[in-house]
């Protein structure tokens, strides 16, 4: 059952990243989670306000990004959504592979997935990509 | 203050760049190109990065240091990395990146390395 939630509203600039992962901490630290899975949340929440904003919105600034927060006794749950024209996650290569370690980009989603215990990714009926984020401890 | 301060020294012909603070998108990953850019226009093109002080460092900034490492190598100069933290150590690792970049605990042996 869900103990606490929060919800943010942000503008699509990049300085908001900073905002997110503020929040994103204190929300942590007042459900009690420990510092290394803290971490790993700070990490996957900027990187997908970094993805909604950038890749999302494209830094529109007439769209904005969504997040929110809940808690439950043995996990956070984070939800980010954007206005943007929709992404699948499958097209996205492995940053890993011989081939892509040379990129300058397209780390985000593998961060998230390694930090995280849980991401999915869907797209929006009313329009945009909601990911969700699920962190157990 | 700003996200990330780089102090540069010169150790016979390698440069050091030491770097305090966080390695993210925007302020972070700028102040990195824009002191990589530098050097290489000064051709100056044997660098190591002294990584102590930062703490943080985000996608975008793995993306610069790729970026760093990739326009070094063009040139013709190396870069390489002193000083990981635990946790730079860990995203370094996760990535494979630790398979690209030239990483060491110790000034002396990193000076040492460079040809």
């Amino acid at each position: 059952m869900t103990e606490q939630t929060t919800r943010l509203v942000l503008p699509s600039h990049i300085e908001a990243v900073a905002d997110a992962a503020a929040a994103a901490a204190d929300f942590a630290r007042s459900c009690g989670v420990a510092e290394e899975a803290a971490f790993g949340i700070d990490m996957s929440v900027r990187e997908a306000i970094t993805n909604a904003i950038v890749h999302g919105n494209k830094e529109d600034d007439t769209k904005q990004v969504e997040i929110t927060f809940s808690c439950s006794p043995h996990a956070v749950e984070i939800e980010v959504r954007d206005q943007g024209e929709g992404f699948d996650p499958a097209v996205v290569p492995d940053p890993t592979a011989a081939e892509n370690l040379l990129k300058t980009s397209g780390r985000g989603n593998f961060l998230m997935r390694s930090f995280m215990d849980e991401v999915t990714w869907q797209a929006r009926p009313e329009g945009g990509t909601s990911v969700r984020m699920l962190k157990k401890f | 203050m700003a996200e990330l301060n780089i102090r540069e020294r010169q150790a016979g012909d390698v440069t050091v760049l030491d770097m305090d603070g966080r390695i993210t998108i925007g302020d972070g990953s700028l102040a990195l190109r824009s002191a990589v850019r530098r050097l290489l226009e000064e051709g100056k093109k044997k660098i190591l990065l002294n990584l102590a002080g930062v703490g943080y460092i985000d996608s975008s900034g793995i993306g610069e240091l790729v970026s760093s490492y990739t326009a070094i190598n063009k040139e013709g100069g190396q870069l390489k990395l002193l000083s990981l933290t635990q946790k730079l150590q860990d995203l370094l690792t996760i990535t494979k990146l630790l398979t690209v970049f030239d990483a060491y605990d110790t000034e002396a042996e990193a000076l040492s390395s460079f040809k």
